[in-house]
């Protein structure tokens, strides 16, 4: 192989992905007069954010004028039982407004309330209505607004190109290597700054509203060049997928449905949430119907209604119900708009829904009930970076959106995923024009490296025989959904550890068929590896926590434990490949935060709490 | 369930032809499923596009029975029982492999297009507008980009065309930019001039096609094209304008700037 006839770009950064926090990265550096380039699997404008559907959190105060910064980032802290970066909850409560607004100035146009301004929903485990939203689109309006944006700021787009391999020169990044999904052939990314935006890794469960794109291939990049992962125990499982038809099981039902109204029932018609209300919730939450109807008439006195605790409760509840025999007839519960909202409200409100049941499971929802249950949705880890810059211990090296870590600690509140993408995309876009700015001569790429990445792709077309891609894909799916599901405990996680141990062997023989030119097969091959290698990481980290919190319950070891409030779950390649997995010591909590976040609402609202902050 | 029949288009740029397989259905199944199944059993290497697997992402586009569709929401029970089903790629774009077409000319129009210029923000920092006066912008920002219109579009499909019109769905991304209310921008001497709005003849097969069920025709290129004939051709707007208020142009920007910034209508 002569390297040097390889086809290569130069930029001054690298962006890895064009979902939100890619395209919002790669206009901040462009912004800041770097040559950025942009690389994602799929084409512009399909990666998994323009899926998502609720709406994304900023205290814009647009609906309810007693929201603010402080109220949302003690949301966060709390939704997150308390395992978020300090610094980065802070700093996406206080921008979130301004980046929201920032994308009506790029073209968006969200949903208004009566006054002209941008309009707000309400959503599970957020104090107040939070969420700007498009109908039940609002991805799709995120990602179309900074793609019909970004395309005007002299930012490369390189569509359907996979990174394969990071390059490092020293202890620094120096570029990528990746390949045409076209064609085959492979390419080089000279850059002395990269910044990953992946997203999650939910591709490795059978139920999932993750589509193949997610792979954890960021995450995978990430430990191979050095840098740590963190909190990937965390795995969010959204409460209501739907569960019929079983081609469709797992694709999402928006929390927006329970936003606007919608009740959970089970086969006895029993509205069950009333019985899950958790102690640390139970002062803000409705414990009669009567209470929660009149949230929903606008009382502002009254308490929310239990469908809308954090998502980690609602799944769990959820999961009791089925287990206790009282589910619905597919295996799921039942969610209810119809006896609720009038269907005019409910194809206004919720467009995409009331299309999605009609069209896939043949279901009315302003006539008839859905049936939900839980899917894998959301990875609240990944790379470990720092609060404000967003670089990984790498220098050059950046991540930011759901491949990074911090900001959701143990459990993400839906909403905070599209603001996290905004917020942090720029912060990383300033973090890598801020290390170019200080960097001394350009990093250089090395034929060794380049090499052997290469090879490894291509040793999975030419090997004689193997096992089927697919196939494997398909165990590695058995084998997560069994041992490292919505309830864990250590015996099922250790049979993960071994069973993927046994896995690996057979991944490490995968054989795709077929040429190189546009081969999904090959492309399944390649995905595995990564999806592999972050699996592992993950039923590790959730053998070694052991204590239940947020997303991370263990039937082992109930309850929150105090002493486990201390530590991050860290994880780093070792010299010899495999996976270095360990306790790491939190830093002590800023005291004007911790105050903030443990305060009494009413102490918050009336300014006796926070004031300066 | 029973085994069901199959064509699928197999080739490259060189070429290809149909090659059948039978595999079996069951329930609540959608084309994208059967296609991976076959692709996870008999032909690994089979090229197909698809993400969200909801409508939602505008990937899975492909011709089947003839019919331009998305593969994730055409349901297998639409079909007879003894039916063949027939899946091709696009016929408008140039086929990369299979399943999967070159569709980058669309992201090229795109690029043609001036973006949202905003309108500054009121005394209190604040954009206002109303949901009535936005229902219409966001059923054009419904689009999921899918390209099926741009494919039926008679025009586009000769391909010899393909640089006179920027097709459907690009002039409902003028449309959504016109008549939002906080653009600051005119696109309308580039509809005529450069987008070819002339050339659409009104036959509808795009808003058939549209699985957004956006009102393409109807609702986004006949205003266009009004727009245009009251510019262009309608000397009271025209000389209203001259005298009152805003001078709407009939120059575009590539005018302007060949004619050094001056507009030639000011000549
Ligand atoms: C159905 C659904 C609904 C959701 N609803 C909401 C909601 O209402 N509110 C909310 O806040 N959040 C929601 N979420 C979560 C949120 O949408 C995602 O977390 C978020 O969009 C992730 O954005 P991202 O920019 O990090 O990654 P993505 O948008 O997933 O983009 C990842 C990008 O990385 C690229 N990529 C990956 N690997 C490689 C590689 N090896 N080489 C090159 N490119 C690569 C991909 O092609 C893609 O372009 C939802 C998620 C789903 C699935
Ligand atoms: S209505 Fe116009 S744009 Fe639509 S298909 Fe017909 S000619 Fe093409
Ligand atoms: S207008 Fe409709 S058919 Fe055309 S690309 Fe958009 S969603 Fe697809
Ligand atoms: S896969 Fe997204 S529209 Fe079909």
């Amino acid at each position: 192989m002569d390297v040097s006839e390889l086809q290569t770009f130069e930029h001054d950064v690298l962006v890895i992905g064009a979902g939100g926090a890619g395209l919002r990265a790669a206009i901040q550096c462009s912004a800041r007069g770097l040559n950025t380039g942009v690389i994602s699997k799929s084409l512009l404008g399909k990666a998994h954010t323009v899926m998502a559907e609720g709406g994304m959190a900023a205290a814009l105060g647009n609906v309810d004028s007693r929201d603010n910064w402080k109220v949302h980032f003690r949301d966060t802290m709390r939704g997150g039982k308390f395992l978020n970066v300090w610094r980065m909850a802070e700093l996406h409560a206080k921008q979130a407004p301004a980046r929201v607004r920032e994308l009506e100035e790029w073209g968006a146009v969200f949903d208004r309330t009566k006054d002209g301004l941008i309009s707000q929903r309400n959503f599970g485990g957020h104090r107040y209505p939070r969420l700007a939203h498009v109908g039940d689109r609002t991805g799709l309006e995120l990602i179309r607004s900074l793609q019909d944006h970004g395309i005007h700021q002299g930012i490369h787009f390189h569509m359907e190109c996979t990174a394969l391999g990071l390059l490092k020169d020293g202890d620094r990044i120096a570029g990528v290597v990746g390949y045409w999904r076209e064609t085959g052939r492979f390419v080089v990314f000279k850059a002395p700054a990269v910044i990953l935006a992946t997203g999650g890794a939910g591709k490795a469960w059978r139920v999932t509203s993750n589509s193949w794109e997610y792979s954890g291939d960021g995450l995978a990049l990430a430990l191979h060049a050095g840098a740590e992962l963190m909190d990937v125990e965390f795995t969010q499982f959204h409460p209501t997928g739907m569960v019929w038809p079983p081609s469709v099981r797992g694709t999402l039902v928006t929390e927006g449905v329970r936003g606007d109204g919608g009740i959970l029932k089970n086969k006895d018609g029993d509205r069950f949430m009333f019985k899950y209300i958790p102690a640390k919730f139970a002062a803000e939450t409705a414990d009669t119907v009567e209470e929660a109807e009149r949230w929903l008439e606008g009382d502002k006195k009254a308490r929310r209604p239990p469908e809308l605790l954090t998502r980690d409760e609602v799944a769990r509840s959820i999961t009791a119900e089925i287990k206790a025999g009282r589910g619905s007839p597919h295996g799921g519960v039942f969610l209810d708009i119809a006896s609720r909202r009038p269907a005019d409200f409910i194809k206004r409100k919720l467009p995409s829904m009331y299309h999605q049941f009609k069209e896939l499971a043949e279901v009315d929802i302003t006539k008839e009930p859905m049936e939900v249950g839980p899917t894998l949705h959301y990875f609240m880890g990944g790379i470990r970076v720092d609060a404000e810059s967003q670089m990984t211990k790498v220098p050059g090296l950046f991540a930011c959106g759901e491949c990074g870590a911090g900001l959701h600690g143990a459990n993400r509140l839906g909403g905070n995923s599209l603001s996290d993408l905004i917020v942090f995309g720029k912060l990383a876009g300033d973090g890598a024009a801020e290390y170019i700015k200080g960097m001394g001569n350009s990093p250089t790429t090395d034929a060794g490296q380049i090499e052997s990445i290469i090879r490894g792709a291509t040793d999975l077309l030419n090997r004689e025989s193997g096992e089927n891609p697919y196939v494997l894909m398909d165990e590695l799916q058995d084998l997560m959904s069994r041992c490292v599901g919505i309830v864990r405990t250590g015996e099922e996680l250790q049979e993960g550890v071994d069973e993927l141990e046994k896995l690996s062997k057979k991944v490490a023989k995968v054989k795709a068929h077929g040429a190189s030119q546009y081969n999904p097969g090959w492309h399944t091959a390649i995905d595995l590896q990564s999806l592999l290698m972050v699996s592992q990481a993950v039923t590790r980290a959730a053998l070694m926590r052991e204590e239940s919190r947020g997303a991370h319950t263990r039937n082992d070891f109930p309850g929150e434990r105090d002493e486990w409030l201390k530590y991050n779950v860290v994880i780093r390649k070792a010299a010899d490949g495999t996976l270095d997995v360990e306790k790491v010591e939190r830093p002590p909590a800023p005291a004007n935060l911790s105050e903030i976040a443990n305060a009494k609402i009413e102490d918050l609202e009336s300014g006796k709490v926070g004031k300066d902050a | 369930m029973a085994k069901r029949t199959f064509r699928i288009w197999r080739g490259d740029v060189k070429g290809g032809d149909f090659e059948e397989f039978q595999e079996e259905v069951s329930e609540g199944m959608v084309v994208l499923d059967m296609i991976h199944r076959i692709q996870a059993k008999q032909a690994t290497d089979l090229a197909v596009r698809w993400n969200c697997k909801a409508g939602k992402c505008g990937s899975c586009s492909v011709e089947i029975n003839g019919k331009p569709r998305l593969a994730c929401m055409t349901r297998m029970n639409i079909f007879g029982p003894d039916e063949t089903i027939t899946v091709q790629p696009l016929k408008t774009f140039p086929v990369i492999k299979d399943l999967v077409c070159d569709v980058s000319w669309n992201y090229k129009q795109n690029r043609r297009i001036r973006p949202f210029k905003p309108k500054p923000k009121g005394e209190d920092g604040q954009h206002r507008m109303y949901q009535d006066d936005v229902d219409r912008v966001q059923e054009f920002r419904k689009c999921i980009e899918c390209y099926l219109c741009q494919t039926v579009c008679h025009i586009l499909r000769d391909r010899d065309k393909q640089d006179e019109f920027i097709g459907p769905r690009f002039m409902i991304r003028v449309a959504g930019l016109e008549m939002n209310p906080l653009d600051d921008d005119d696109r309308v001497p580039e509809l005529k001039k450069e987008y070819g709005s002339g050339m659409c003849n009104i036959t509808r097969c795009c808003t058939e096609v549209c699985p957004e069920h956006i009102g393409i025709t109807d609702n986004g290129i006949i205003p266009m094209k009004e727009r245009v004939v009251d510019r262009f051709y309608d000397p009271v707007v025209w000389i209203t304008s001259k005298l009152t208020g805003k001078p709407l142009k009939r120059t575009t920007k590539a005018e302007d700037d060949a004619a050094g910034g001056k507009t030639r209508d000011d000549r």
